[in-house]
Parts: structure tokens; sequence; C-alpha cells
């Protein structure tokens, strides 16, 4: 019996036959209805634009002001890491932590995880250390709540607008893209290819 | 049939199927693929499962109870807890700010909690009542777990901007801690949480 032929459903262990998937195709459990693998069109290319494309929004991101704030003649500007840096201060080091893993740092291991992955395969080289980089990319990957983060910023904003005027720079307009890139990179990402690269250990 | 049923298992994480050495113990066994340590199931998944529920039962008590935030705004200030961020959204008129926080804050850990306690009881208990209908509803809050983090983010937004002295100010209090807290407790229980279990009670008819 050749293993490798085989997979067994993450969600109820069913045992089911590999078959060949077609472009943009999902294979699904036939009893419990969870995904098991997928074959996204050109995954790979289209991934490594997408994760390069979130590497340099991400630093925008982080650069450039971020929200400006004008209440009673008084103007205050702010980059993103501000308020993680103003939580931190107030006594809530955990929290701040909480929000600057979340929203930037593991974000941000994702996406330059996969250009450090995805480059070198794309020009049929093996990344040095391929299995750590996307075993700590798959580790970081459910942790990263950029989509999130967009949701609250607007939440803020909305929040913050009945009482002062709110002035958006580039570091926001790069944010909001930068959640819709990290989305797409995941859905184009084919997990199973990646595994299927790295060679059996002796 | 199962994976397990034909003495083999499938990595948690790189999905290679395999078959664990007879001599070996079945716990040491290494996926091949990708080194990981296999297990037919996940670990002790019922009783880690149960810990961090209970444990985020009851942070969620000092989360919803102590105030998130203090407001100063022309001098006079007030603090907030959840609730009462939401009431207030509701008595200024942006009941979608409100219904956002008040779902996502409120509803979704509380169901996390009670969709938790109720399939670990399920599997306890051996029912064999709709196994389809109970994974989904393990995939539905695995789905939206993360949004209850959103509140989190939007006091680190608030604390940054509003930050003028006696005209207008906001200030993160103990509750954000708790409620961050719950959050975490409550992803890291449903990672913990394996589906796998409500079918192998199936099987043992």
């Amino acid at each position: 019996m050749d293993l490798d032929a085989y997979v067994a459903c993450p969600e109820c262990d069913l045992l089911h036959r590999r078959q060949t998937l077609p472009s943009g195709g999902v294979a699904k459990c036939t009893r419990c209805g969870a995904a098991l693998y997928r074959s996204p069109r050109n995954s790979l290319d289209r991934t490594l634009a997408m994760a390069a494309t979130g590497v340099i929004l991400l630093i925008i991101a982080n650069c450039y002001p971020f929200l400006s704030l004008n209440v009673e003649g008084q103007f205050r500007e702010t980059i993103l890491i501000t308020g993680i840096v103003e939580l931190y201060r107030q006594g809530m080091p955990l929290v701040a932590t909480l929000v600057l893993l979340c929203g930037i740092v593991f974000p941000f291991i994702e996406l330059a995880g996969l250009v450090y992955l995805l480059l070198p395969l794309k020009f049929d080289h093996r990344p040095w250390r391929m299995l750590t980089v996307f075993l700590v990319i798959r580790a970081v990957g459910p942790w990263g709540m950029t989509e999130v983060y967009l949701l609250g910023i607007l939440i803020a904003i909305i929040k913050l607008t009945s009482m002062a005027d709110i002035i958006t720079g580039a570091a926001f307009y790069a944010f909001a893209l930068l959640s819709f890139v990290v989305a797409a990179a995941a859905a184009s990402l084919n997990a199973d290819s990646i595994w299927q690269r790295l060679t059996v250990r002796q | 049939m199962t994976a397990a049923r034909y003495g083999l298992v499938g990595c948690h994480d790189c999905r290679q199927v395999s078959r664990p050495r007879p001599d070996g113990d079945q716990n040491k066994h290494a996926c091949p693929r990708c080194s990981a340590s296999l297990h037919p199931r996940k670990p002790a998944s019922i009783a880690k499962t149960w810990a961090l529920v209970l444990a985020a039962a009851i942070l969620y008590i000092p989360a919803n109870v102590l105030p998130v935030t203090r407001t100063t705004h022309l001098g006079s200030s007030q603090t907030d807890t959840i609730m009462s961020g939401v009431i207030y959204f509701i008595t200024s008129g942006s009941w979608h700010i409100a219904l956002i926080i008040f779902v996502a804050s409120i509803v979704i850990p509380a169901l996390k909690l009670v969709v938790l306690s109720f399939l670990l009881i399920s599997i306890h208990w051996r029912w064999q009542w709709r196994p389809e209908e109970r994974t989904r509803l393990y995939r539905l809050i695995a789905a939206i777990g993360r949004w209850s983090m959103v509140d989190i983010f939007v006091m680190s937004i608030m604390v940054g901007l509003l930050k003028l002295g006696l005209i207008a100010s906001i200030e993160a209090r103990q509750g954000i801690f708790f409620f961050g807290a719950v959050v975490v407790l409550t992803l890291l229980a449903t990672e913990s949480f394996d589906p796998r279990l409500i079918w192998d009670r199936m099987e043992d008819r």
C-alpha cells in the first residue's frame, strides 16, 4: 500500500485515496465535508506576488503617518505602532504584545517567509532550512489577524469622528490593502505542493 | 474506514499518512516528511480543552465586570465596561457599531465556551447524534473565533490617537487584560480540541 496515495481527513480521520484535482478545485471529505486538499490556479506565482506585495505594504504601513487627530485646535499625529507603545506605557505589556504579534509581527513573518520559500522554488532551487521556515509559517499563520485589525481600525475611526477630525495617512491605506493581500496569499498557497517538494528524511 | 482502523496516522500538519513501526512506542512516532511527532489523536485533547474552557469561563467574569477604558473629555472622566460601551453606542445612534462590538466581544467568546463544552460533553457521553452537524459547529467556532480580537485592536488605536490630556484622552483599564486572556484561551481551547473524537464514538458501536 503506497501511503503517499492516501490522505486522512483532519477532522474525522476517514481515509481517502488522493485524486488529481482540476485547477482551482477542492477535495472534500465524503463523510464530514472538511477540506482535504486544494489545487489553486498558478499557486506559486500568485502567492509569491501577493507575499512580496504584502511585505512592501507592511513596511509602508509601519513607516508612514497612520492616523492624525484634530480636536479643539489640538493636533496629534500617530504611526501604526503608537497605540501599541501607549498600551505598554499604561501598564498593559501583555495586551500590547498581543496586538504587536497578531497585528504586525506574525503577518510579517508569514509574508517574508513565503517570499523566502517561493522565490528560490520559482527558479527550482531549494531554499536553505525549507522545512523549518515552512513549519514556522504554518504555526504563526492562524495568529496573524490583519483583517480583524483593519475592522478595529475602522471602528476606532468611526468612534472618534463624533468628537474629532480624523485624517487618514498613507500607512492607513497601505494597511487596508495589506489585509486583502494577506488573505489572497493564504488563499492561493498550495500547501500540499510545498510539502511534496520536501523530500523524505533519511 | 478511518486511518486509525488501518493502524495509520495522518500528520496533523502536513497530512502525510504513515504507519508507526509495530515495535516502537506509538506516541514517539515521527512524521517521515515533516518530522513532527505523530499521534493518532491530539494528545490529552479532552483534558486540555476542558482546562482552557474553564479558565476562560472564569476570566470571562472580570473581563465583563471590570472597566476596560477610562475616557476623559473636557475635564470630566468616566470608566466603561464592554457592555456599557455597547449601550453607549446604541444610545448615541451608532447601533451598527454597537452590534459589531456586542457580537465580537460578548457573543462570540460565550458561544465558543458553550459550543466547546457541549462538544466535550457529547464525546464524554458517547452520543451518536448528528456527528456531521457537530463537526460543522466546531468548524464554525474555529472560523469566527479570531474576530473577538477586534475590541483589543480598537483599544490599541484609540489609546494612541486620543491622548490630549484633559481635553480628550482614553486609557486602558485592567478589564482589557482579562478580556485579552479570554480571547487567547478560547483560541487555544479551539486549537486543542480534536473533532475526530466525535467520529471515534460513532465507530464504537
